[in-house]
Formats: C-alpha cells, sequence, structure tokens
C-alpha cells in the first residue's frame, strides 16, 4: 500500500462480506420455499427473499467496486485520495440507504421491477451517493502524478454505470416500456459498462501479479473492452424479443448475443496469456486464483451458459423459466462476485501487513465455493431444463411442473451448503488481516517488494 | 501487429458506431414498435391501477409476466385467456390468501375498485403482440 487513504477500501470490502452472508441466508429462504418448506412465508414471504436476494447482490458487488476503486485510483494515479472524510462520508451513506432499503423491502416499501426494487425515493440518495463517490474517483485522478489506460477504463466504467441508473428513476405506465428501460440498466450494466470496470480491475490485477509489461496489458485491454461493447451494445436486444419490442429484435438481439461470448472469451485468453507471460514469481497464491478464475468462469457462465438459450429458437422457450436462473448464477459468480473476491485477496495483504496469501483456509474457500456454484449451476439447469419440457412443450400446468422439479432443489440446497463453506472460509481470513495499518506503507509495496518477503 | 493507439481507435469507435444503431432502434420501438405491441392507446385508467399494482405489490418477486420475474408462481401473460377473469377474481379475493397445492400466494387486502384494475391489466396484459410468447405446447398438437 502507497497511501494511507486506500485504507478506506477496508470498510467497503467488509461491507461487501457481511452483504454477502445475507444475500446467501435468502438464497436458502428462497431454495426451502421451492422445496416446499416456505415457514417463513408469514415472516418473509417469496417476493420479499427475492428482492432481498438480487439487491444484496447488487449492493455488495457495488460496494465491493468502490472499495476497489479506493483502493486502485490512488495506486496508479501516484497520490492520495482526494479526501478520506468525504470518502467515509460516502461510505457510511451508502451502507444506510443499503440497510433502508432492505428493511423497505420487508414492508413493502419496493418497486417490482427485478433487481431494480429499490423504490424511487431512495434511488434519489443513491444516485447522490454516487456522485459524491465519482467526485472523490475523479478528483483524485484528476489531481494525481500519473494517469494510466487501466485507472480511465475503471473510472469510465463506474462513471457510466452511474449515468445507465437514471432511466431505471423514470416511471412509465406503459409496463413494456418501463421493461424496455429496466434493461438499459440491468443488461447494460452487467453485459456492458460492468465489464470495463471488470477490465480495469482485472487488468491492474495482473499488471502486479503478471509483473507483464503495462503497455501490453493496457492495449489488449482496450481490444476486450472494444468487443464488449460491439457485442453488448446491440446484444440487449436479447431481453426484447417477447417483451413487447418489434420483430426485428430478435434477428439483432440473435446476432449480437451469439458473439458476447467472444468478448469473455478475449478476457480469458488475455488473463490467461499474460499469465503465461509473466514470471509466475508473485506469491500471494490466492489473489492468482482468484483472477484467473474470474477470468475463466465468467466466459463459461456469462458467455457459454449464456449463448446455450440467448437464440430467439431456444429463448422462446426457456425465456422466463429456471434456465436463466442456472445462467444468472454462473454468471455473476464469474463475473463479478470472484472479481470482487480477486480484489480483496490481493490487497489485504497489502493493507494489513499480513502476508495470508496461499494458507489452506484460502484455498479451501476458492474450491469449495467454486465447487459448490457449479454444483448449485448444475441444479438449476436440470430443474429449468425439466421445467421447459414439461411446461412449455408437454404443456403441464405450472404448479404440477413446480412439484415434479422440486428434488432438484434439494440438490441445490446440498450444492448451496458447500458453497456457503467456501464463502465462510474466504470470510474467516478476511477476519485473520485484520484492520489496515499505517504500518503496512510501503513506498514500492506491490511486486518487487512482495517477491523480496 | 496491432499498437496501443489502434487498439484505442477500435474501441472507442466500435463503441459510439453502436451505440448510434442501438439508440435508433430504441426511438423507433418505444415511439412505433411498442405502443403498436401492446396496444398503448387501450390502456384505461383501471389497466393503469392495475400495472401500479403489481409493481407496488412486487408480484414479479414470484410470477412472471411477458417471461420477467422470478419463476416461483405462474406466467401470467396470458392468464386472462387461460384462466378467466373470474378465476383471477377469486384468486385476488382469496380471504385467507391463495394456496395453491400447499404454495403460499401473499394475503392482499385489495379493494373492489383494485382487484377490477388487475383484471383489467390482465386483459390488456393478454392482447400484446410478443413475438409468439409465451409459445403453445407443441406435444399432441
Amino acid at each position: 500500500m502507497k497511501f494511507k487513504s486506500q485504507k478506506i477500501a477496508y470498510h467497503f470490502f467488509a461491507l461487501s462480506m457481511l452483504l454477502l452472508i445475507l444475500q446467501i441466508a435468502y438464497g436458502f429462504i428462497m431454495g426451502f420455499a421451492h422445496m416446499g418448506y416456505d415457514g417463513l412465508h408469514e415472516l418473509i414471504s417469496f417476493n420479499t427473499a427475492s428482492a432481498t436476494h438480487k439487491n444484496l447482490l447488487v449492493v455488495w458487488i457495488l460496494s465491493g467496486f468502490m472499495g476497489a476503486a479506493y483502493y486502485i485510483i490512488p495506486d496508479e494515479s501516484d497520490n492520495e485520495l482526494f479526501s478520506v472524510p468525504l470518502a467515509k462520508l460516502q461510505f457510511w451513506s451508502f451502507a444506510i440507504v443499503g440497510v433502508i432499503a432492505v428493511a423497505g423491502f420487508h414492508v413493502g416499501w419496493w418497486e417490482g421491477r427485478k433487481f431494480l426494487e429499490i423504490p424511487r425515493p431512495l434511488d434519489f440518495l443513491v444516485a447522490g451517493n454516487v456522485v459524491l463517490f465519482l467526485v472523490i474517483i475523479l478528483m483524485t485522478l484528476l489531481k494525481g502524478k500519473k494517469s494510466s489506460t487501466t485507472a480511465w477504463v475503471l473510472t469510465m466504467g463506474l462513471v457510466f454505470a452511474a449515468l445507465l441508473y437514471l432511466p431505471g428513476m423514470v416511471y412509465f405506465d406503459n409496463i413494456a416500456v418501463d421493461s424496455f428501460f429496466r434493461w438499459y440498466v440491468v443488461h447494460l450494466w452487467v453485459e456492458g459498462v460492468w465489464e470495463l470496470i471488470m477490465g480495469g480491475i482485472l487488468a491492474y490485477l495482473l499488471i502486479k501479479i503478471t509483473g507483464v509489461d503495462r503497455e501490453v496489458i493496457e492495449k489488449w485491454l482496450y481490444v476486450v473492452v472494444g468487443l464488449t461493447f460491439l457485442s453488448g451494445i446491440l446484444g440487449t436486444g436479447h431481453h426484447y424479443y417477447y417483451t413487447g419490442g418489434p420483430s426485428y429484435w430478435l434477428m439483432i438481439g440473435g446476432i449480437f448475443s451469439a458473439l458476447e461470448p467472444l468478448a469473455f472469451l478475449g478476457m480469458t485468453i488475455f488473463a490467461v496469456q499474460m499469465y503465461r507471460k509473466g514470471n509466475k514469481k508473485h506469491p500471494n497464491k490466492l489473489a492468482l486464483y482468484w483472477t484467473l478464475s474470474t477470468a475463466i468462469v465468467s466466459f463459461l457462465g456469462a458467455g457459454l451458459l449464456g449463448l446455450a438459450h440467448t437464440l430467439p429458437g431456444v429463448n422462446l422457450y426457456t425465456h422466463g423459466t429456471l434456465v436463466t436462473a442456472m445462467h444468472g448464477h454462473l454468471a455473476f459468480w464469474g463475473a463479478y462476485a470472484s472479481l470482487v473476491l480477486a480484489i480483496i485477496s490481493y490487497s489485504m495483504p497489502l493493507m494489513t501487513g499480513r502476508n495470508i496469501f496461499d494458507n489452506r483456509t484460502g484455498h479451501l474457500a476458492f474450491w469449495c465455493s467454486n465447487i459448490g456454484m457449479f454444483g448449485m449451476t448444475g441444479a438449476f439447469a436440470a430443474a429449468g431444463v425439466a421445467q421447459v419440457y414439461l411446461e412449455r412443450i408437454a404443456g403441464y400446468d405450472f404448479m404440477t411442473v413446480a412439484k415434479e422439479i422440486q428434488p432438484h432443489f434439494f440438490v441445490l440446497i446440498l450444492a448451496a451448503t458447500l458453497f456457503t463453506v467456501g464463502i465462510i472460509y474466504f470470510i474467516v481470513n478476511f477476519l485473520r488481516f485484520g484492520r489496515p495499518t499505517d504500518e503496512a506503507l510501503k513506498s514500492d509495496e506491490d511486486f518487487e517488494a512482495l517477491k523480496a518477503d | 501487429m496491432l499498437s496501443k493507439q489502434q487498439a484505442k481507435v477500435f474501441f472507442l469507435g466500435g463503441t459510439l458506431l453502436f451505440l448510434a444503431i442501438f439508440v435508433g432502434m430504441s426511438i423507433h420501438s418505444l415511439v412505433v414498435g411498442i405502443p403498436e405491441n401492446t396496444n398503448d392507446s387501450d390502456m384505461t385508467e383501471e389497466v393503469i391501477l392495475g400495472k401500479q399494482l403489481w409493481d407496488e405489490n412486487n408480484c414479479m418477486g414470484c410470477h412472471t409476466l411477458m417471461g420477467e420475474g422470478a419463476y416461483y408462481a405462474p406466467e401470467l401473460t396470458r392468464v386472462y385467456e387461460r384462466k378467466g377473469a373470474d378465476y383471477i377474481r377469486t384468486v385476488l379475493n382469496a380471504p385467507n390468501g391463495w394456496a395453491p397445492r400447499g404454495r403460499n400466494m401473499v394475503k392482499y387486502d385489495l379493494t373492489p375498485e383494485e382487484v377490477e384494475g388487475l383484471v383489467a391489466f390482465f386483459e390488456w396484459m393478454n392482447r400484446a403482440d410478443l413475438n409468439g410468447f409465451p409459445p403453445e405446447p407443441s406435444v399432441g398438437n
């Protein structure tokens, strides 16, 4: 850690860990309800658990991105953060808005719009909070002694993510128009600008971990994010096939969605090639594992499993079934959750001075959570495909099918238990690091310094 | 070999080009496509009330509509045609909350006007042209 102000990232990472555990708890409530055990129905109905599970995901990932930015931007711009008190204010207001939103879901204060259930009055607080965050990041970058492509790609991703939140704040009477703009936010986040953030953080991690020349990594970063927008922007069309949009979206969405895996494949090749070119001497094996798994699992989850049901002829049958849940879980896990765990694994030793980067707990965290998530994906796949055949092709009633596929949710819960064990191991390691300290300050803390340890 | 500058031009040029196409198609969809496909001009006060209730109660947190939602309760795009208005009223007015085969629906205390709003909303939804969604089951056809 070069600058004291980078320590603020710890707050955001700690919040991410707390919200991740809560997200998993609500996931279990939903899994058991699908199996027929909804004993908490009166207290936490399924739609409450569903809104909470999804929004906690968004908030903990965003918290991780913010923490990553607060750690990376001072390092990349060679400058202290613009204002630590403002960053603390931004952290606490972000956490408080998050708590109010989640509490609100339990008393019916929400809007029934998947992933964007936060009610509009709170949206304005979210927007204000994000503006404050961006001011801090941009001022740090502009006042910095250095400027890097990695820092600008990351920052642009964050700026565009904030701008894209705005279309989701407008109310429309026509639900098809409402849905159209909801995907401006959700799709253009996760299959657009969040990939800029992902590319920026991955590039930073690869520069630090592999020791490969920055110019080479940043050149390929442009290519990867270029592929993302080339395919992802018009790929939004796959959400407009059957939601009231004109029929030309079937062709446009189909073609560009089919190209979307290329961006993720580019990300995979980018990371693996840089690792192969590097000197493989970096001692932080856990950060390396999470970095490479981000690149690989995102391709499998977001790229391949997305492709599996994105073509219009297939999507006509899979749209609105558990097949989407299959894709969604592995995609979010691979592309964004693992990325946040990667930057935490990389930065925590540097912020705390504790060199926990190759221990048994960390490896158990990595393998249990990944194997668990693949098991969950398999369970969702089995349930989803069975649902498609029974309901959409054979014509059985929804509830008849729901009963038939209950056993798959037992498998889901078993796999989710293994996943949870992995996450608990990760959090145990996180707690072992303790809090960041000024004693961890080093003028040149990264690759060479760590190698000397 | 590709230079960093060329890579930057590829990124910025490609993004701007496809963004422009996307914005153009969006405008057409919003001005012409969606209003026609969804019979936007037929949206009565009752339909708008139904849509508000759909949002306020987060029905999408269990059901799906136009295939969008949470996969825990039935898809409702064509529920008006499949089950009829009276069935919808019965479900919404169930005194202890609807519980088909043990799966509990949240109990709502809706006014008669609100129930009719939701019925009107489903009737309006039923007429939307969604490019063939939901598909007709093919076995036996």
